[in-house]
Formats: structure tokens, sequence, C-alpha cells
């Protein structure tokens, strides 16, 4: 369908596309909350929320309800503009990583092949790094804009800590990248689907990329930047209603998105084994596939939770020496061992 | 020394081994831990449709009593009123007239009683000062109500019901 000269299939499969990773996003995160505040209640040997709806399963709306009409507080001196551009920023960032993340292999629609990621970007592992270093600004931003010291101690407290963590992140990544030899995603899966996954040739890598995923998504053990109970709340101590739910909010869409990405570059992402030779329909195998990724995410977001309510809080300078003398170390030794390895093979 | 117990144990400093300061086997074991907490009992009470068993020395909101025929025991000596710590209780006392005998037992009775629920701490020391035996403790407790003046529980809130009437 070609109409002045715009391939309209193209825009309507993108536009759905789009719609319903971004809503399957939203919804995720939604009952996140719930699942968080279940896991936590069972591993505290308690029901959790049991009340609204069967098994509590409509409380992320009367939460976001109650949310929604909550007072809306300004401070009086905060810069209005960047006060409101802050939680902007934070969820608007929280919601673009899932463009290049491959939901699935493609499904044939009436002839047409429709592939379920929205960009297969040859640079897909760049730009979720350079996405993700852009939700800092919104901490940053609202902690500043609130016009209060607490909130401006915390923020810069979540920027150094996202800094530091990043580092490490990047170069766990770049022994994967030494190995797969490309940045797209896709391709990384598709290199699982007929090999091993990745974490069998980098447990290392893994396991460094897990401990900073938890640090960039401000997740205990590394919820230094929010610290409820200790440091007086976080950079979103000013905010209130939904505002405050927006930040909330993006940092359990950040959750889904990185347990997507570690099932992603680690477990194979959509691919679940033998699923070549199952002797399925193509569109039903990239169904299955879906349904594999979805839930090796899921698993991740249950692994986040289990963690989180099982570690307690580091303190703010084993923080800091986990991540520079620990982690960044490492994470170059791994890339080391890794670049000599290939090298051998080569030769 | 003789210990008192011997389960004091020697705090151990000797510097941490490479496996403990990786913290790994730990977070494992704390991690084991928390999973299995997750398949056991809840403690949980769901408490409207499941309700936890009083222990019999329960004390929960007050009674009036009133005698086998029926007519009511209190005599508005004000002694509960006195032995109340939380000074929850007030009372109006009236003589009785000719006619009403088969109401109140005595020539003395408590025109108003009122026990406030939120000043009472529930010692129940006004049960054990009533020397007519008018005033105990039962096994329920006050329910939740969305004002002050709910909580104020007058004659008619605690009185027994007739025990002739009931009959009916």
């Amino acid at each position: 369908m070609t109409l002045l000269s715009i391939d309209w299939f193209f825009i309507i499969e993108k536009v759905l596309l789009i719609s319903v990773v971004l809503v399957l996003s939203l919804v995720v995160a939604m009952y996140s909350t719930w699942g968080e505040r279940k896991v936590a209640a069972w591993i505290q040997d308690r029901l959790g929320p049991n009340r609204a709806g069967p098994m509590g399963l409509l409380q992320p709306l009367a939460d976001g309800g109650k949310l929604f009409f909550k007072e809306e507080i300004i401070p009086t001196n905060a810069n209005k503009f960047l006060f409101i551009l802050g939680p902007s920023i934070a969820m608007m960032v929280a919601c673009m990583t899932s463009a290049v993340i491959p939901w699935g292999d493609t499904l044939v629609i009436a002839g047409h092949p429709v592939s379920l990621q929205v960009a297969d970007v040859n640079i897909g592992v760049l730009f979720i790094f350079g996405v993700v270093s852009m939700g800092v600004y919104g901490i940053m931003i609202g902690g500043w804009a609130s016009n209060n010291k607490y909130s401006l101690m915390a923020s810069v407290r979540a920027a150094s800590q996202i800094i530091s963590y990043e580092l490490p992140m990047g170069l766990a990544l770049i022994a994967l990248l030494m190995l797969t030899g490309t940045l797209s995603l896709k391709e990384i899966v598709e290199q699982q689907r007929h090999g091993l996954w990745n974490v069998v040739y980098q447990p290392l890598g893994f396991f460094i990329f897990l401990i900073c995923a938890f640090a960039e998504c401000n997740r205990t053990p590394f919820d230094l930047p929010e610290a409820e109970n200790e440091l007086n709340g976080g950079y979103h101590l000013e905010y209130s209603s939904m505002k405050l739910g927006f930040f909330l909010f993006a940092e359990y869409i950040n959750m889904f998105i990185s347990s997507a990405l570690i099932a992603t570059m680690y477990f194979g992402g959509y691919a679940f084994p033998y699923m070549d030779s199952l002797g399925l329909n193509p569109n039903m195998v990239t169904i299955l596939g879906f349904l594999a990724l979805f839930l090796k995410t899921l698993f991740f977001i249950f692994f986040f939770m289990w963690v989180r309510w099982t570690i307690p809080r580091f303190r703010y300078d084993q923080l800091m020496r986990l991540g520079w003398k620990v982690l960044i170390p490492l994470a170059l030794a791994n890339m080391l061992i890794t670049g000599a390895v290939i090298l051998a093979r080569q030769h | 020394m003789q210990a008192l117990t011997n389960r004091a144990k020697a705090v151990d400093r000797s510097p941490m081994t490479f496996m403990e300061k990786m913290y790994i086997p730990a977070i494992a074991k704390g991690m084991g831990i928390t999973f299995k907490h997750i398949f056991k009992r809840k403690a949980t009470v769901s408490f409207p449709e499941q309700k936890r068993d009083f222990s019999p020395v329960f004390r929960g909101l007050h009674v009036l009593n009133r005698d086998e025929e029926g007519r009511e025991r209190c005599t508005a000596c004000g002694l509960c009123a006195v032995a109340c710590p939380a000074e929850a209780i007030t009372m109006e006392a009236a003589e009785r007239k000719p006619g009403e005998e088969n109401l109140y037992r005595e020539e003395k009775y408590a025109a108003k009683y009122e026990i406030n629920m939120l000043r009472c701490i529930f010692c129940g020391f006004c049960e054990e000062a009533c020397p007519k035996d008018a005033i105990y403790m039962s096994e329920t407790f006050a329910p939740s109500n969305y004002e002050r003046k709910g909580f104020i529980y007058g004659k008619d809130d605690l009185l027994i019901p007739d025990p002739k009437e009931q009959g009916k």
C-alpha cells in the first residue's frame, strides 16, 4: 500500500508496534508495583495486598488513582519549569529504551513480514546507553529544581552513583561486544539462537552487568538516592501527586527494561532451546519466542525484588569502593581475558 | 567467675577471609533463606473474615448487668468512676419512683451511665471495684467509628438485654 510515495503499511505497523510496546511496559511496570508488594509480603511471611479485587489485582489502579487525586504541591521558591521537567525526563527516558529491544522474531501477517522490534538500529546497545545516561538528568534536574538542600544532596548522590556504575557496566558490555562483534541487539539474539547463550561465555561479565543494573535502577542494595528511611527521602523529597508517581513509576519501567535487556543480551532473548527443531508454524514459533522472552524478563524482575527484600542498603563509601575498586578492575580483567581468548582462537 | 548461662560467645575479630570479603556466599545464603520464607505459613490473620481467639481473661467492651428478674443492678454508687484511672466513666444517679421496682433493683439507680471508649484503657478496675456485680467486661472490643461521639457508650449500648423480654 503506497500512497504519496509513503509506505502506509509500514507506518501503521510501526505505530501499532510502538503503542503495544509502550502499553506493555506500562502495564508490566504497574503490575511490578503489585508484584513488589506481594513478594515483599511473602518473604516477610505476610499476605500482601488482597483487598482490592481478587488477590489484590486492582491495587495498582487504586494506588494510581490515589496519586492522581493527591494535592499538587510546587514549593514557592522552586524553579517551576525544571520542577516539572525532572519527572517528565525520567518518564520519557524510561519509555524510550524499549524501542530497540527485539521482542520477538518476525511475524508474517497477510504476506507482510512484521518484525517485533520497533527499530533494529545497528547501534542498539549504544542507543540504550545514551538514553539510560540521560535518565540521570531527570533526577539531577528534579533534585536541583526543588530548592531543597536535601533533595540536591540526594540528587548529587544519585548522579555520582549512576555515573560510577555506568563505567563497569560499559566495560562488561565491551567484552560481550568483542565476543559477538555487533552492536545490534537483534543480531546478538540471532547468534544466541544458533549457539549457546552468552552467559555461558561471559559469566563474570553477566554478573558485573547485573550488579550495575541494580545500581542504575536505584534498587536495593544501591537505593541510596532514595533511602526512604535513613536519609530523609531522596531527590523526590518535594514532589507530590503524579509527579512523584512518575519518578517512582519510571523506576519500575527501568527495572522492566533492564530485565528485558539482561535477558536479551545474556540469556538468549526470544530464543529458547530447540526452537528451530519443533517443526511449528514460524508465526507460532515467534509467539512462543516472545513468551520465552517475557518469562525470562519476569524472572529477572522477580530477582530484582528478591534481592531487594534480602540485602540491606550499602553505606555510601562501601558503594563507591565496590564500584571503583572492585567492579571496574574486575570488568577490565574480564575484558582482557576475553580479548586474549578471542586472539588465541584466531591463531 | 562462673558464667550465668553458657551461651556467651567470644566476638571473632580475626580479619575476614577472601571468601567472606566477597560477600557472594553470604548473599546467596541469605537469598536462600528469604526464598524459603515465600512458601512458609503466613502469620497474617485476615481480620474481618477470620478472627483470632481471645484468652479467657480478655477484657473487652463493658456490659451493665441485670439480675435474674431483669432489674438493673447498678446503684450509681460511683465506685467504678473513682477506680477508673483514665476517668472514662461518668454517671448521674436518680431515685427509684414507686412502681419502678421491676426496673431497678435498689432505691437508687443510674439515670445516665456513660463510658468513653477512647479514654478507657480496659484495665478492668471498674469490674473489680463494683460492689453490686453490675459492670463486667465482655469478650468483644469497640468497633471502629467515624466520629468521636460514637465512642461514648451510653446505657443503651452497655446494658445487656432483659432476660425476661428475651424469653418472649
